[in-house]
């Protein structure tokens, strides 16, 4: 296209700021790949994010050569998003990030949304291509947004799993629906606004119910999923500002999103075929029977027997899940951990890679209340440690310790790598209920001679659990 | 048809260039990133998506006064641009502020 010559001949010093963003967030991504200088990442990225919304606002000409205008307007619109975006990001506790992702996720999925429809409004005639970039922007753009607000639901507990019978059906026909429309619209075979909206709805309604059946387990990867959809959105906009740095932007969380939703997948031994269309919640009936099965009595202990158990132990391994989360309960949990320490038992973290919500959500969690980092132990170096650990402590973590993974084909988390605690001498659960967790699926190592279990909530139970201790 | 692909691909050229690098590039980037910083980097990719922001900045800023409609949705899209950007920024850096410290002990 000749605007992007045109581009290159406006203004030197806006291309450069572009081409600094653009370089700003591959580096940015690239250090927030490793440990040390993830947090600078994140800032040199934010930097060049600035940067270029700055330049935009000052420097960006149309092909007529005319400035931006309505600055009240762009400015108000910043200080307002600058303003509730870090009240929501500083106030957001621990155990709610994954929902902000999405929910923060789903605002720029509406963005584009929103662009593409003030482009088209604005636009009567548009040239086939650039309908074409409108249509698909929006339609990427809803679909995420619509996607996320469901995820950031689920996540907070606002809306259930839900499986409507037949919906794969009818999901596919909506996503033909979709394709057939903006085949008519772009292809110029209809003018009628109305088809154009009809899009829009359709799509929406694509995105929810696409999200809709995915049980909790596998929300993670549902965002990640969907955040790389935001990114290619966004790179939509690139191609119709012919806008450099929209385009490096958005193509770079695009693939890079989509890796790292299959990096997801396999820390959980899935794959993401898997994941979308055989999700834990598209089988209910599956799990129906199998879970019903009675399995015997579950044994209980008192926080008493518990403490003494603990405390004349040599090593204790603490497995902390979601449960932990819920109950904001990790800095009683470090407290347990001191006392112990005080009393000369080795105590250690196991830490499942998708323990929570998202991978990586346990160790955000134990950080915040400075537990060490080398009493952090992954997977693989907790499973082999396991076999001299005598208490292993479970604080509501449930489907990444569910033999089911290991021995029952039948089960849908089958193959999924779990922490090994039978291999312990002894196996204490704390839970709130009996209830399954999220993959829906009953647990039967809480059936197993060697576990016990302790009803209660996580930080009420470990509160109580050490002050018995400093009474032993 | 095939004459409209070749002209569509010589007067694109540029940006199917920079497209087809970046998807390399978005791989190679983060390959290798450990299962730890997941979380992070989703947030931290979720705020980078948020450049979306300047084409709401450039839709808003060329939007004609007496048009209520596209001056609303403009308006609307920079919020949810700079909520985008703002939020994800900030929370991935608190998420990583956490990882600091505890190397620090």
């Amino acid at each position: 296209m000749e605007q992007f010559q045109e581009l290159l001949s406006t203004n030197p010093f806006l291309l450069l700021s572009y081409l600094i963003g653009s370089i700003t967030f591959i580096m940015g991504l690239k250090m927030l790949s490793h440990p040390d200088t993830a947090r600078k990442g994140n800032m040199i990225a934010a930097v060049g994010m600035t940067l270029s919304i700055f330049t935009t606002i000052f420097l960006y000409k149309n092909h007529n050569g005319e400035g931006l205008h309505n600055y009240g307007w762009i400015f108000a619109a910043l200080v307002i998003g600058t303003v509730v975006g870090t009240m929501a990001a500083k106030k957001v506790q621990m155990t709610a990030m994954p929902e902000m992702v999405s929910l923060f996720n789903g605002m720029g999925g509406a963005c584009a949304m929103l662009i593409s429809l003030i482009e088209y409004n604005g636009d009567l005639a548009p040239a086939p291509g650039k309908l074409l970039i409108i249509v698909l922007g929006m339609i990427i753009g809803t679909v995420s947004f619509a996607g996320s607000m469901i995820a950031w639901g689920k996540l907070n507990g606002r809306i259930k799993d839900r499986t409507i019978p037949g919906g794969q059906v009818i999901n596919f026909a909506i996503f033909g629906a979709v394709i057939f429309l903006s085949a008519m619209v772009v292809g110029g075979y209809t003018g009628n606004h109305a088809v154009f909206y009809a899009i829009l709805g359709f799509a929406a309604l694509y995105g929810i119910l696409f999200v809709m059946p995915i049980g909790g387990a596998d929300m993670p990867v549902v965002i990640s999923l969907l955040n790389s959809f935001t990114g290619v959105a966004a790179a939509f906009g690139g191609f119709l500002y012919n806008n450099p740095v929209m385009l490096t932007g958005g193509i770079l969380v695009g693939s890079a999103g989509t890796i790292l939703t299959i990096l997801m997948c396999k820390a959980m031994n899935r794959s993401l075929m898997n994941v979308l269309i055989g999700s834990f919640g598209a089988k209910p009936g599956a799990a129906g029977p199998g879970g019903n099965k009675e399995q015997g009595n579950a044994k209980e202990i008192s926080l008493n027997d518990t403490a003494v158990l603990m405390a004349y132990a040599q090593k204790v391994m603490i497995i902390p899940g979601y449960g932990l989360a819920v109950a904001q309960a990790q800095h009683t949990c470090h407290e347990l951990e001191k006392v112990l320490t005080e009393k000369g038992v080795e105590v250690s973290y196991g830490i499942h890679p998708v323990a929570g919500r998202m991978p990586g959500h346990m160790n955000v969690l134990l950080a915040e209340a400075d537990v060490p980092y080398e009493k952090l132990l992954e997977m693989e170096d907790a499973n082999d440690q396991m076999g001299g650990v005598n208490v292993v402590m479970i604080l509501g973590a449930n489907d990444v310790v569910n033999p089911a993974a290991k021995d029952d084909p039948s089960s849908p988390i089958y193959g999924m790598p779990i922490l090994e605690v039978e291999k312990a001498d002894h196996v204490i659960v704390n839970k709130r209920s009996m209830k399954p967790g999220y993959a829906g699926i009953e647990n039967e190592l809480f059936f197993r001679p060697k576990t016990s279990m302790l009803f209660g909530d996580a930080k009420k139970v470990l509160q109580d659990l050490v002050s018995e201790l400093k009474n032993v | 048809m095939i004459e409209q692909m070749l002209a569509f691909f010589n007067s694109n050229y540029h940006l199917i260039t920079i497209v087809i690098l970046s998807i390399f590039l978005g791989i190679e980037v983060i390959s290798r990133v450990p299962a730890v910083l997941h979380t992070p980097l989703m947030s931290g990719a979720n705020a980078i998506h948020g450049v979306v922001i300047i084409g709401a900045i450039i839709v808003m800023g060329e939007a004609h006064e007496g048009d209520i409609l596209s001056l609303i949705l403009g308006f609307l899209a920079v919020v949810l641009g700079t909520l985008n950007v703002v939020g994800g920024f900030v929370v991935t850096d608190r998420m990583l502020e956490m990882f600091g410290k505890k190397k620090k002990k």
